[in-house]
């Protein structure tokens, strides 16, 4: 395996995009960003903390599911990820239903902690590797959370970029709009206008998603790896063929 | 009298449309209490997931025994979505009270205080509002400006149902670092226990495990369930067995897959039991 699998594109990119901070935390199902959190730290060294949810070993809360939120709300949690059964270019994402509310056609697993992280977490990142039209839509036929909120709402958080298996947009809060910042390798300007269903900001030219250096492959493929395991068995069967843990 | 009653004794516990209380998965499914619910055919139950659930709600829906969900996401992980719960809403069997997890926390914790309702931060704008006429959006009546917040209302539970590692014959329940199962237990009006172990010793005299037990004040009854969270891994005791989860995620997919699922998997422990 020496070819950069998709997902390990999107974990590095997130890694760099998460950069050196205190503390990045990752909800349900959430195998590419909890990759990309436990990547950066492996880089960032002492002094920066992971939480996994659903992890026992990489996850210090002891004050149970609350601890997470506690710690968001003051102001003690720096990045944050969300995926969405749909997105719109306003970064408005809906995890729970299309078809009809509330008996609905197809029903997304909820909206978990959504509608509270992305008001105050400062930076969340929206991940989604299906680019389609059927994701990435005009407008999200139900709000789980908001991207952006009207002034007189207290709010410090919410999207900073959006990262698929085409391409990495940056969100703009002044525009409320999403901007291309590069395509993935092979892939070009007018597909990623096909697959998307909303409007968004171009620069004359967009680079390239920069790819994975054999050393930083080497680690996810190995400890980052191992890590992730513990709490998405099946991702690192997938995508390393990591073996699951035996069941007991 | 002892607080110590067999699973099946347990389950009889829960009224029909009582609010009964789960904690996620990763804080030990009461998978075994779970299944004893369906054999006692209950009804009506007003499930709360806290914050989420997974297979267990899932199946208690498909098994009828669901009138009620209340939670902020049901998903079978790896495994994917929630089939039953699907069909369910689908279908119009049962009604949903969507949440986000912060807002099942807070609730309780409303609860445990004995207050009637929390202030949440977030929310404002989200469709989760619209569809909660329960939440009130209010002025921060403190703020010299504008500033919406919304509110709350106390859950209080009529039962919580918890499973853990260790318990003791005095109904004294080891949760460890899993805090918000303590939440659950206060915040509801009994808490029932499943236990990996049940040990003769006194947790709380052991200064060590005290601040990780659960008191046996707020526990109605325990019983013995070894392997209670399974198929779904229970803290470092046992890990997820991947092909039974896979096995319930594609066969509940359809309802006659379920039912024949449900016979050979819960129904049939009756009959052998």
């Amino acid at each position: 395996m020496t070819e950069t699998a998709i997902e390990e594109l999107l974990i590095v990119t997130l890694a760099r995009l998460i950069g050196r901070v205190r503390h990045v935390a990752t909800g349900a199902s959430s195998p590419i960003p909890g990759a990309a959190a436990l990547l950066a730290r492996h880089r960032a060294g002492p002094g920066m903390t992971v939480s996994v949810l659903g992890s026992r070993r990489h996850t210090f809360f002891t004050n149970g599911g609350v601890e997470l939120f506690d710690c968001a709300g003051q102001g003690r949690l720096d990045v944050f990820f969300l995926g969405g059964g749909q997105i719109d270019g306003q970064g408005n994402v809906n995890l729970n239903a299309t078809g009809g509310y509330p008996a609905s056609e197809v029903r997304f697993p909820g909206a978990f902690g959504s509608a509270y992280l992305y008001f105050v977490v400062p930076r969340v990142f929206l991940f989604r590797e299906e680019h389609s039209r059927r994701v990435f839509v005009p407008r999200v036929e139900f709000v789980s959370t908001p991207g952006v909120s009207p002034p007189e709402v207290e709010r410090r958080g919410g999207p900073a970029a959006l990262i698929t298996g085409k391409c990495l947009f940056l969100f703009d809060r002044e525009r409320r709009r999403f901007r291309l910042e590069s395509l993935h390798p092979g892939v070009t300007l007018e597909e990623v206008r096909d697959l998307t269903g909303f409007d968004f900001d171009c620069p004359e030219r967009v680079a390239t998603t920069p790819a994975p250096d054999a050393e930083t492959l080497t680690l996810l493929r190995g400890a980052v790896g191992r890590d992730i395991a513990e709490v998405y068995p099946r991702f690192a069967e997938r995508v390393w063929r990591i073996s699951p843990p035996k069941a007991a | 009298m002892s607080v110590v009653a067999d699973l099946e004794s347990l389950a009889a516990q829960v009224p029909d449309g009582a609010m009964v209380a789960f904690p996620r998965d990763p804080c030990g499914a009461p998978m075994a209490f779970a299944k004893a619910l369906v054999r006692r055919g209950a009804r009506k139950l007003h499930y709360v997931g806290v914050p989420s659930f997974g297979m267990a709600g899932d199946m208690l829906i498909g098994a009828g025994c669901v009138a009620t969900i209340e939670a902020a996401g049901g998903t079978l992980g790896e495994y994917g979505t929630a089939p039953r719960f699907a069909a369910a809403l689908r279908a119009g069997t049962i009604a949903l009270k969507d949440a986000t997890c912060p807002a099942i926390h807070a609730a309780l914790q409303a609860g445990q205080k004995g207050i009637p309702f929390i202030p949440l931060r977030g929310l404002i704008g989200s469709d989760l509002v619209k569809h909660r006429p329960d939440w009130k959006t209010i002025d921060n009546p403190f703020a010299a400006g504008k500033d919406p917040i919304v509110l709350l209302p106390a859950l209080r539970p009529d039962v919580a149902v918890i499973h853990v590692a260790l318990a003791d014959r005095h109904g004294n329940a080891w949760i460890g670092r899993e805090r918000e199962l303590l939440t659950m237990a206060h915040a509801a009006r009994r808490t029932l226990v499943t236990a990996e172990e049940i040990v003769d010793r006194d947790l709380l005299a052991d200064e060590t495990m005290a601040a990780g037990t659960l008191p046996a004040l707020y526990v109605a009854g325990v019983a013995r369930a070894e392997r209670g969270a399974a198929p779904l891994g229970f803290l470092d005791r046992y890990a997820e067995d991947g092909a039974a989860l896979a096995d319930y995620a594609r066969r509940a997919r359809t309802a006659d897959g379920f039912a024949a699922w449900l016979d050979e998997n819960v129904l049939a422990r009756r009959a052998a039991a």
